[in-house]
């Protein structure tokens, strides 16, 4: 299969410190993956690297087949955080802005964001932002679109625009690489890479990263001293409502519950993402 | 003694940014206000803790002593070390050395910045800043903590270690109120509050506002947008049909806390 976007054993140092350690990643057409990474994991290093804004020390990165360049950048779509938009002109103005810079002749303003063609940017709630952000991105019908937490801060149904918008470009064919913290966003992905030090650390479909990985839930009348004793024992308690989840098993939960004269109902219950991801990401790097 | 607003209000000129919000604070217990940017979540944050006037309503806080609030940026002294940021709002909130000492010891090693203690402000990572601007505002023991978007940004590693302290606070008798702009939040919570424009869209427990969906929800797998009221989750599409009336093909399916909150947004658009 040829990728759009591909990394082999990339590596990047910088004096002694190794920012990306061997990384094998690729992005195929019509794909949406999820890079996922605690802070300082390396995604945004990775991410340069790809787009040929740094160059790997070992390993290789190729982009559309063949080295990263102006010209493959020319087929790449990328929405920071920042969104890249200008604020003090309007909504026409960014668009031919931008088509212009990447050469496009002929191009209309996208129904999403038509309606606002004179409104200042700076003007625009947040998801609107997003939304010309991504309309730019996509103006030049990109082969790959990189998107840097592409529906953060924004509401309900913003973010369900921005998903169509993604979904409808990547069943055109477009691969997309997703960096995100945001687990319900990297649950709609196809395929997740979690990052940490550096290294990927666990890959695959959700299922796959998830694995068999399992969490005690504890269900109980008294959950703030339920809280206390498995806190009390160094535990990381997550709090849902009354209902309490912990790494572990649930005899060494239970044994600890009683021996705190505590009760409750304990069972294994399997991981979600972010459980999973804690544990993932502190096995691979202890603190 | 329960906190919060009833009916509140806050107009900024002809700006309506919290309209009729009433919010509810049990000590020891954690409730979570959802919404995106513009939604008032900040607004309604400063009413509570009184730097905003209400123009509407009533708030019922406790004293100025007894309050820890951080607001979306910082909350913290970049150009002070972690301790020095500790020692600082011991001595504004009248907390006395020994305790202090203590105290800090106690949250510095909750959140794991014990080895950081003489560094800068300004050299943590963000995750750490926000971890530490929260044991900030525990340092003082609040009877009311309210905490604006202390996850956004954060990896879920440094998230989970900041919900343990918020989740540690309200064990020992804390209400504390968080807003967030990340929905699958909310399950952390006993109340959620979900604003939209100023307005609360759903109100109640996770499974209350789960239980409020009218109608049915369906799944529909395929590129092609069903009829009705959709949106896309993954690679399929999901489809809310209020009177029942799920498009053929559709697979009937219990409704998700994501569910709940875009039909609660779907819902109160209609409204307008």
């Amino acid at each position: 299969m040829q990728y759009l976007v591909g990394a082999r054993s990339a590596t990047i140092r910088f004096g002694d410190f190794t920012a990306v350690d061997r990384v094998d990643l690729e992005v195929g057409s019509g794909e949406v993956v999820g890079l996922l990474g605690a802070n300082g994991a390396g995604k945004t290093t990775l991410i340069r690297m790809l787009l040929g804004l740094l160059i790997p020390t070992r390993g290789s990165v190729s982009l559309f087949g063949g080295r990263p360049s102006r010209a493959t950048r020319r087929r790449l779509g990328y929405v920071p955080q920042s969104l890249g938009l200008y604020d003090d002109l309007t909504v026409g103005e960014n668009w031919a802005f931008t088509t212009a810079a990447f050469g496009i002749a002929e191009s209309t303003l996208p129904e999403s964001v038509a309606g606002y063609r004179h409104e200042l940017v700076g003007d625009l709630s947040l998801g609107l932002k997003r939304r010309l952000a991504f309309a730019v991105a996509f103006s030049h019908d990109p082969g790959l679109l990189v998107l840097d937490e592409p529906t953060s801060g924004v509401g309900p149904l913003s973010s369900s625009h921005l998903w169509e918008d993604i979904r409808a470009s990547a069943e055109r064919g477009t691969g997309v690489l997703v960096t995100t913290h945001n687990m319900e966003e990297a649950e709609q992905c196809d395929r997740l890479v979690v990052m940490a030090e550096g290294r990927v650390v666990a890959a695959g479909t959700l299922g796959q990263v998830i694995g068999d990985r399992h969490v005690v839930q504890v269900d109980c009348a008294d959950w703030r001293g339920v809280f206390a004793a498995l806190d009390g024992d160094g535990l990381i308690v997550q709090v849902h409502g009354s209902r309490l989840r912990v790494p572990g098993t649930p005899e060494h939960v239970a044994g600890l519950l009683h021996r705190h004269d505590l009760g409750g109902d304990v069972s294994a219950v399997p991981a979600n993402l972010e459980e999973a991801f804690v544990d993932i990401v502190t096995k691979a790097s202890p603190r | 003694m329960t906190w919060g607003l009833e009916g509140g209000t806050v107009t900024f000129g002809a700006k309506t940014a919290v309209d009729d919000v009433t919010l509810q604070v049990t000590p020891g217990s954690v409730t979570v206000v959802v919404g995106g940017d513009g939604a008032g979540k900040s607004t309604l944050l400063r009413a509570l803790v009184g730097l905003v006037r209400l123009s509407g309503g009533r708030a019922q806080r406790p004293g100025k002593q007894a309050i820890g609030y951080i607001p979306a940026t910082a909350g913290l002294y970049v150009d002070l070390t972690v301790e020095e940021n500790l020692a600082f709002v011991a001595r504004a909130y009248g907390v006395s050395g020994s305790d202090c000492r203590t105290r800090s010891e106690e949250l510095l090693e909750r959140i794991g910045l014990t080895e950081t203690r003489s560094r800068l402000g300004g050299q943590l990572s963000g995750g750490m800043q926000r971890k530490l601007a929260v044991a900030m505002a525990l340092l003082h023991r609040p009877e009311l903590l309210v905490l604006d978007e202390p996850t956004t940004g954060v990896d879920p590693v440094s998230r989970a270690e900041l919900w343990r302290l918020l989740s540690g606070a309200a064990a020992e008798g804390t209400g504390v109120v968080v807003a967030t702009t990340y929905v699958d939040e909310a399950n952390r919570g006993s109340t959620v509050l979900l604003m939209d424009q100023g307005k609360t869209i759903a109100a109640g427990s996770p499974s209350d506002i789960i239980g409020a969906v009218p109608g049915t929800m369906g799944v529909v797998r395929g590129s092609d947008r069903p009829p009705g009221q959709s949106w896309r989750w993954g690679t399929s599409w999901r489809v809310w049909a209020p009177a029942d009336d799920l498009p053929d093909g559709a697979e009937p399916v219990a409704p998700t806390f994501a569910d709940a909150v875009m039909v609660a947004a779907l819902a109160s658009q209609q409204v307008v």
